[in-house]
């Protein structure tokens, strides 16, 4: 209690005093700042900020400075929420969020029943990682931009890498006990179901979102129930705690992952966690592009934390080309420049379907190896492509029906 | 199955032999000062990261044994500096004290290591397999750390009901002003016990930190349990405080490996629950977390002084 009220009163006077600045536009990041999320946040925050500098070196966001403001909502719906109106009251227009759908879901609402009742004050909400599919799909909001690809869509790359493998014949499910997670389950089964009828679900578990710490009685139920893989949505800690355990009990099953590589679990396995952790994601841990690792070295001796996040990087550079082609940082205009926008990145084009705000772009399945030229979190262990999937066959169809402003 | 049973209870004993760890140091400050200690799972993390940053220099053993004895050091200093003055304004006001100093050790922690969990691991060598059961590792570590508590556990006994001190704190327990007529210095036997109880707080820390995880929320995550632990023990029991250790332990651990769900077990008492209504599909691995405080709630309904305890709360 007396801790959030204390971060409030940091924030507003921070937001106070950086409210008189004029050719600067603001990016708050509503994120776990502190706490067992914050392994999730804080290099999200510290990734914000060192990519900033590289925008503002090239001419900035439609000629303005962006400053980074980061505001700490423990993962909380209802604390983000008193957040995002701090952000709005600051005068900030640009928000964004990643870590929980359950956060995500509460900001679209808000932001939507903000917009609609102060036209001419509009606030924009860029989604980096809350990949719940419903809001691109039944729940889609004009004013919502997501930046990764989707639950399901990541479920899509992953099952048919999986279904590829003959050897898997007993998969587990472990996520956590909410919307995504169940939205995770739910597609696993589905898909496999689909794609490779002979597999067998052998669990289906839910634990609750940040609060165990001890994973070991799971990962005996796992291993007793024989189980060939292992699918799991968790994040943060949560991701963290379960692959640590799993390695300490010699569970030999591979964990298949959408955060394997999060902060932390690197340093927690060591050789532990070798060719048993897949990941996946937009990016991996080999860095060919030379650019992008003088990036990946650059940032972990400036900041202590890896270069991670590469759709943290796409969100600021479409931003800036959204925001540069219309000439303007007014969110109206850059929302209607950011439908459909392309950008070329280091995996390929990528692009801001129009349709529903689902960005389209290729993903890629990562091992954790050793020797790796670039090692995570300063030691030699990183995440090798072992498997690239084009953006045509991520794809998804949507059943968005976008309302869009007059 | 069996494997499954095995492992469960070898990690149910484990657990709770770690909470055992934490509940007897606060226990005994409870018995003796009356004082009930918001701020002990505060000591229990000062103690994981006290021997995370003094293993960087001393290793793992030397850490074992020094962090716990800074703590308790410290423990003492609050009770000589902090706790005695206030002491005089009773107890609500001891209660307030203590829960200011958890908030300020939290933000404290947060301030010198970081908002983010610390990698404080075992040494390399104790994650090797002690014994594979069933294809399952069971490490070094973990054998060690049953180990320790267990030593603890005597040696504990043995001070508390063998040694002359360990006279002293009983009869200080029940009759503290006639040990005080008969010339002991009972203030400072109340220093002693609770620089003693924060020791064994830490030292919980220094072996739950690599078992769990180091970080900032870590006495925050503990700290309820610990007071369900004490509560359904019986106020001021040790004996209960272990007994109810172990059952919380075993039983968070069971009802994550039983596959049932909610109608599952209703139904096989005779009641009749649909099996997927909102009740009835929820499974008792979702409810595992919820088990100490459902305990907790049963115990203060059907015996309100706990276990073993002899004085009604």
């Amino acid at each position: 209690m007396l801790k959030s009220f204390f971060t409030l009163i940091a924030a507003s006077l921070l937001l106070v005093q950086t409210a008189g600045a004029a050719e600067t536009v603001k990016l708050a990041l509503i994120d776990p700042l502190t706490g067992p999320m914050a392994g999730a946040g804080q290099p999200a925050l510290e990734h914000l900020k060192f990519e900033a500098k590289r925008i503002n070196a090239n001419g900035g966001i439609a000629g303005k400075q962006l400053e980074i403001v980061g505001l700490d909502n423990k993962v909380n719906p209802q604390e983000s929420l008193v957040q995002l109106q701090k952000a709005i009251d600051g005068g900030i227009q640009y928000v964004t969020q990643g870590n929980g759908s359950s956060v995500a879901s509460a900001l679209i609402g808000a932001v939507e029943k903000h917009n609609q009742r102060n036209p001419g004050k509009e606030v924009m909400y860029l989604n980096y990682a809350a990949v719940d599919p419903s809001f691109t799909n039944e729940r889609c909001s004009y004013w919502h931009f997501r930046f990764d690809a989707n639950a399901d869509m990541k479920m899509n790359a992953l099952t048919s890498y999986i279904a590829e493998n003959k050897d898997i014949k007993k998969v587990y499910l472990i996520n956590q006990d909410y919307s995504f997670g169940h939205a995770v389950s739910e597609a696993a089964r589905e898909m496999l179901k689909e794609k490779r009828p002979d597999i067998e679900i052998v669990g289906n578990d839910f634990h609750p979102l940040a609060k165990v710490k001890d994973f070991t009685p799971y990962i005996s139920k796992i291993q007793s129930s024989g189980a060939d893989a292992v699918i799991s949505g968790n994040w943060g800690q949560d991701i963290t705690l379960l692959v640590k355990a799993a390695a300490e009990f010699g569970l030999d099953a591979p964990f298949y992952t959408y955060y394997g590589a999060s902060s932390g679990v690197v340093t927690q396995l060591g050789d532990k966690g070798v060719d048993r952790i897949y990941q996946i994601n937009e990016y991996y841990g080999d860095f060919e592009d030379e650019e992008m690792a003088k990036r990946q070295v650059n940032m972990y001796k400036e900041t202590g934390w890896d270069f991670y996040y590469l759709r943290l990087s796409t969100l600021l550079d479409m931003f800036k080309k959204a925001a540069d082609k219309a000439g303007s940082t007014d969110p109206v205009a850059v929302a209607k420049a950011m439908e459909g926008l392309s950008l070329e990145t280091t995996t390929g084009e990528v692009v801001m379907r129009a349709e529903d705000h689902q960005i389209q772009l290729p993903m890629f399945i990562s091992v954790m190896q050793d020797d790796m030229e670039y090692g995570a979190e300063g030691t030699d262990y990183n995440f090798h492509k072992v498997a690239r999937i084009d953006r045509d066959d991520v794809t998804l169809p949507t059943t968005c029906r976008m309302r869009r402003p007059k | 199955m069996l494997e499954l049973v095995i492992f469960s209870t070898l990690n149910g004993v484990l657990y709770g032999l770690l909470l055992f760890m934490l509940s007897s140091g606060l226990t005994l400050i409870f018995s003796m000062m009356g004082v009930l200690n918001f701020a002990h799972a505060s000591f229990y993390m000062l103690g994981a990261y006290f021997a995370y940053t003094l293993g960087m220099y001393t290793g793992f053993w030397p850490a074992l044994i020094l962090a716990p004895l800074l703590v308790g050091a410290l423990g003492s200093l609050v009770e000589r500096f902090g706790l005695r003055r206030v002491h005089a304004n009773g107890h609500v006001a001891e209660l307030l004290f203590t829960f200011g100093l958890a908030y300020v050790i939290d933000e404290l922690v947060q301030m010198v290591w970081g908002t983010v969990a610390v990698a404080y691991r075992e040494p390399s060598y104790m994650r090797e397999p002690l014994f594979t059961l069933f294809g399952t590792d069971y490490s070094i570590f973990r054998g060690v750390v049953i180990l320790i508590s267990i030593l603890m556990f005597i040696a504990l006994w043995y001070l508390l009901k063998k040694t002359r001190v360990g006279m002293m704190i009983r009869a200080a327990l029940t009759h503290g002003e006639m040990v005080g007529h008969l010339g002991h210095n009972v203030p400072r036997l109340f220093m002693g016990v609770f620089g003693f109880g924060c020791a064994l707080a830490a030292l919980a820390g220094v072996i739950g930190g690599p078992l769990l995880a180091t970080e900032p929320g870590m006495a925050a995550t503990l700290g309820p349990i610990v007071f369900v632990v004490v509560v359904v023990g019986g106020m001021g029991s040790l004996q209960g405080a272990f007994y109810a250790s172990l059952l919380i332990g075993l039983l968070q651990t069971f009802f994550v490996a039983i596959d049932a769900s909610l109608a599952d077990v209703f139904n096989a008492l005779g009641a009749n629950l649909d099996p997927y209504g909102e009740v009835g599909r929820i499974s008792l691995a979702t409810l595992a977390p919820m088990t100490p405080f459902i305990l907790l709630v049963l115990i203060l309904i059907f015996r309100p002084r706990g276990l073993m305890g002899e004085l009604e709360p």
